[in-house]
């Protein structure tokens, strides 16, 4: 196994050009898994903040810039990254720390998602080096760009398919001045999911909505201004009277809370397979049950359920036929993808997409189908 | 502008491609008579007409996927069409095409309110989409300005915008999924009630892909909870340069204003005179709408107005009730109007990094000075999404080139501090020619390459988005075809 690391696009360029042999895309190494020697290629040294005007809402970074000096940079002014990604090394027991590119390469959306969007909806900009070496920019560094096919959301989740990013422009976004969180305790799993329904149906602009297995416990954060905090957080404790005991935690426990869920904490001690499905939020219960997780978390309103069963599992056999997709994201298996595989038209269109951006087929063979 | 030759072999095959359509669709679904093909010889972008070869307006998908399949096969060129509503040309049909609408394809399928939710055809309008939730309080976010008449299909077709998605998004950020047929009239289906991908994200690049990868016949679209309330303040600025660093200073604060609008000089004073909406007289305007309950809304112009106020306004006039925030809104969104009634207009939609408003507004003023137009700039300073009206005479000679040579140079200056030539409208034909000045051979040819998987004979709107010399091999291999 080699690791190449190149310095910038045009060293990048030429390697790609050069290769003979597939090789596998890292960021900082800490949410994919491989079982095969190959290449690699790591983007580590392409590091540093290109660009970043506070007053525009916007940075352009190099695509292997850590995560944590981004994030440091931003809470300096008093900004943030909105889509708050969750991090897998903790899970995936790895010492690197997770780049910008990672992030937007495998569109690593944590809790804020269902109120703020995806890390896809934040990425404004990309240049990437195609499988053939081309380097390719699409997108900008403005809020608004219909300039062209949008080969920004293409890149952002494409888990290095497509080419290998080099540089990312992103919308940043101002840190809420206080965060609360309701805590809602003893609550089943079908009165988890009609607190949330009824939590992001009303106007109160609640931006996490999460509800822990183990503990049986749901958590919903408000964020903003201290004096629209209160007036939320005392709305939503009227609204959501009928589910009993409640709790509010203040500001730094809060922050401690959602933090920790970005590392995906409530299965930190689990040994197995974990598996992330995405599935309308009515569906969330059943979905569930049928997944027979031995333990795990709804995320997004219940449209989103991370959890864990033995390694090996065909977790896809127990669910059979459903609307949404499954992803796993801890643990490798010879005959079960990791990703959920597409229905035949839609496989046939990423297949043609691969192949015009790497009709060698080099970059992350056997990856998304 | 050029468009490409009209193939003269097709037109005379008007006949025979008449009666294969007929064989499969029903026959008010398509219409073929030279007058009544006139009402579709253009969208908004009105200085450019060509009436079709046919029209066809199914009602369902499948009825989409059988005229698509048959001029596949007859290798006839197709133009989509939503509601015709584009100011960038991009459903300006060639004389060899046949136009497919989605006009008749307006029903609701569906609303689910726990899982926040609507599926809807495309043919429907971005206002009734609203509409139809509205009595549960729910609401459709993104708004273009076009909202009473443009399609759903369009704003997927665009990726449109609006004055409110300074907080909501564009269409791409309310989009779950979508029925797409492909040139080939395969019915293909991605996403829908659940969020995000199972693979590549084929949602993210159909929507804004003018309609070149296939037609949008259902979507299911976000919907959200109204806000309890919304009111704006509107500030009063005697310099551009000032106005847009308030801009930049409220965004940095902190505050998420729904909306930041802003008026320079002439359209300040033309859509007063229009409109009687009662604007101070003066440089530059800004409108600031913010949501909320009746204390946070409070709290929040507030805040606004302190910021402003650091900046020395010459005016701030908070909302004090609905009746007052229609009064402000009433000037602001009757500003095209007003600027039609003073003479023909050219609408320009480029988009700017934000701390960039102040020299570009200058370079444009210089600009106007130059080519001897007048220019008004009305436009969505939050985003730096700018929609520069240039002033022209249609009737008088040469005019036209004038004002679109000053435009062009106006959106190659959005690209040299960092933005991009079009923010909402699409590229169409108006910008198709400007897109070497954004993008390498190399980034374009990377675009192309994904329309040669959706269509590779360049049937589906062909002519469009791309710089006719840098799209000719592609189209010419349709030539090639239809020799064949």
């Amino acid at each position: 196994m080699s690791l190449f690391q190149p310095t910038d696009e045009q060293d990048l360029s030429d390697m790609l050009r050069s290769a003979d042999a597939p090789v596998r895309v890292l960021g900082g190494d800490t949410r994919g898994e491989y079982s095969d020697p190959a290449t690699q290629i790591s983007t580590a040294k392409m590091s540093g903040i290109v660009d970043y005007v506070p007053g525009a809402l916007t940075m352009i970074a190099k695509s292997g810039t850590p995560l944590s000096e981004i994030e440091a940079l931003l809470a300096k002014e008093g900004q943030q990254l909105a889509f708050e990604p969750y991090r897998l090394g903790a899970l995936l027991g790895r010492k690197g720390s997770s780049t910008i590119g990672g992030v937007f390469a495998t569109n690593a959306s944590g809790s804020r998602r269902i109120q703020a969007g995806a890390a896809r909806d934040f990425l404004l900009g990309v240049r990437f080096v195609d499988g053939e070496g081309h380097l390719i920019k699409n997108g900008g560094r403005v809020m608004k760009n219909v300039t062209g096919y949008d080969l920004v959301k293409l890149m952002c989740g494409s888990w290095g398919t497509l080419g290998i990013m080099s540089e990312v422009a992103f919308k940043t976004l101002p840190a809420p001045e206080l965060t609360q969180t309701l805590v809602l305790h003893q609550l089943d799993h079908a009165q988890a999911v009609a607190a949330m329904s009824q939590a992001l149906g009303s106007s109160y602009e609640v931006s996490g909505t999460v509800y822990l297995c183990a503990t049986q416990s749901l958590y919903l954060r408000v964020e903003g201004f201290s004096n629209s905090v209160s007036y939320r957080v005392t709305a939503l404790r009227a609204l959501l009277g009928e589910y009993g005991e409640q709790e509010v935690l203040d500001h730094d426990a809060s922050l401690a809370f959602w933090s920790d869920l970005r590392d995906v904490s409530p299965l930190k001690e689990d040994k197995g397979d974990i598996w992330r499905i995405s599935v309308q939020p009515s569906d969330g219960v059943e979905t569930f049950e049928r997944a027979g997780f031995r333990t795990g978390f709804y995320d997004w309103s219940a449209g989103l359920i991370w959890g864990s069963v033995a390694a090996g599992t065909d977790l896809r056999a127990r669910l059979g036929h459903f609307e949404g997709h499954a992803t796993r994201l801890r643990g490798l298996s010879e005959t079960v993808p990791k990703f959920q595989p597409q229905p035949e038209a839609l496989a046939r269109l990423s297949q043609g997409l691969r192949k015009q951006f790497d009709p060698r087929g080099l970059l992350n063979p056997g990856l998304m189908g | 502008m050029q468009m490409p030759k009209a193939d003269l072999a097709l037109i005379a095959r008007k006949s025979e491609i008449l009666a294969r359509l007929a064989a499969v669709l029903p026959q008010d679904s398509i219409i073929s008579d030279t007058g009544e093909l006139r009402a579709y010889e253009c969208d908004a972008l009105s200085a450019y007409r060509c009436p079709p070869l046919l029209v066809v307006l199914p009602k369902t998908t499948e009825e989409v996927a059988a005229a698509l399949r048959i001029c596949n096969e007859l290798r006839v060129p197709v133009v989509p069409r939503g509601a015709g509503t584009s100011l960038a040309g991009g459903a300006l049909p060639t004389a060899d095409c046949v136009v497919i609408g989605v006009a008749r394809m307006t029903e609701v399928l569906e609303a689910d309110y726990d899982n926040r939710y609507i599926r809807v055809q495309t043919g429907r309008t971005n206002l009734s989409v609203s509409d139809a939730v509205s009595e549960h309080d729910f609401f459709y976010a993104p708004d273009p300005s076009s909202q009473l008449a443009c399609a759903i299909a369009g704003n997927i077709a665009m990726n449109s915008g609006g004055a409110h998605c300074l907080k909501y998004g564009v269409t791409s950020n309310n989009l779950m999924g979508v029925t797409l047929v492909t040139m080939t009239g395969e019915i293909v289906k991605v996403g829908g009630a659940y969020l995000d991908s199972e693979g590549l994200d084929l949602l993210g690049l159909f929507c804004g892909s003018e309609g070149q990868l296939g037609i949008v016949t259902e979507a299911t679209l976000r919907i959200l909870p109204k806000p309890e309330g919304a009111r704006p303040v509107l500030i009063g600025f005697d310099s551009n340069e000032v106005a847009g660093a308030c801009v930049s200073d409220i965004i940095k604060a902190g505050v998420l204003p729904v909306a930041i609008e802003f008026m320079d000089r002439p359209c300040i004073r033309a859509t007063d005179a229009f409109s009687g909406a009662g604007y101070p007289d003066c440089m530059a305007l800004l409108i600031v709408e913010v949501e909320g309950s009746e204390a946070e809304i409070e709290d929040q112009l507030n805040r606004i107005i302190k910021i402003a106020e650091s900046h020395d306004p010459v005016e701030v006039r908070k909302a004090r009730d609905a009746q007052d925030a229609a009064r402000i809104w009433l000037g602001r969104k009757s500003a095209f109007g007003a600027m039609g009634q003073i003479n023909d207009y050219m609408c320009l939609d480029g988009t700017i990094p934000v701390t960039e408003l102040p020299f570009v507004l200058r370079r444009i003023g210089e600009l106007s000075q130059e080519f001897g137009l007048d220019v008004g700039n009305v436009f969505h300073a939050g985003d730096g999404n700018m929609h520069p009206l240039i002033l022209y005479n249609a009737n008088k000679e040469g005019e036209l080139e004038t004002c679109e040579a000053f435009g062009a140079e106006i959106l190659k200056l959005c690209v040299e501090v960092g933005g991009c030539l079009t923010g909402e409208h699409g590229v169409g034909i108006e910008k198709r020619d400007l897109m070497s000045h954004q993008f390498s051979q190399d980034d374009l040819e990377a675009q192309m390459r994904v329309k040669d998987v959706f269509d590779p004979a360049w049937l589906l709107n062909g002519a469009k988005v791309f710089p006719l010399e840098a799209s000719e091999r592609r189209r010419l291999d349709l030539a090639r075809y239809a020799a064949e």
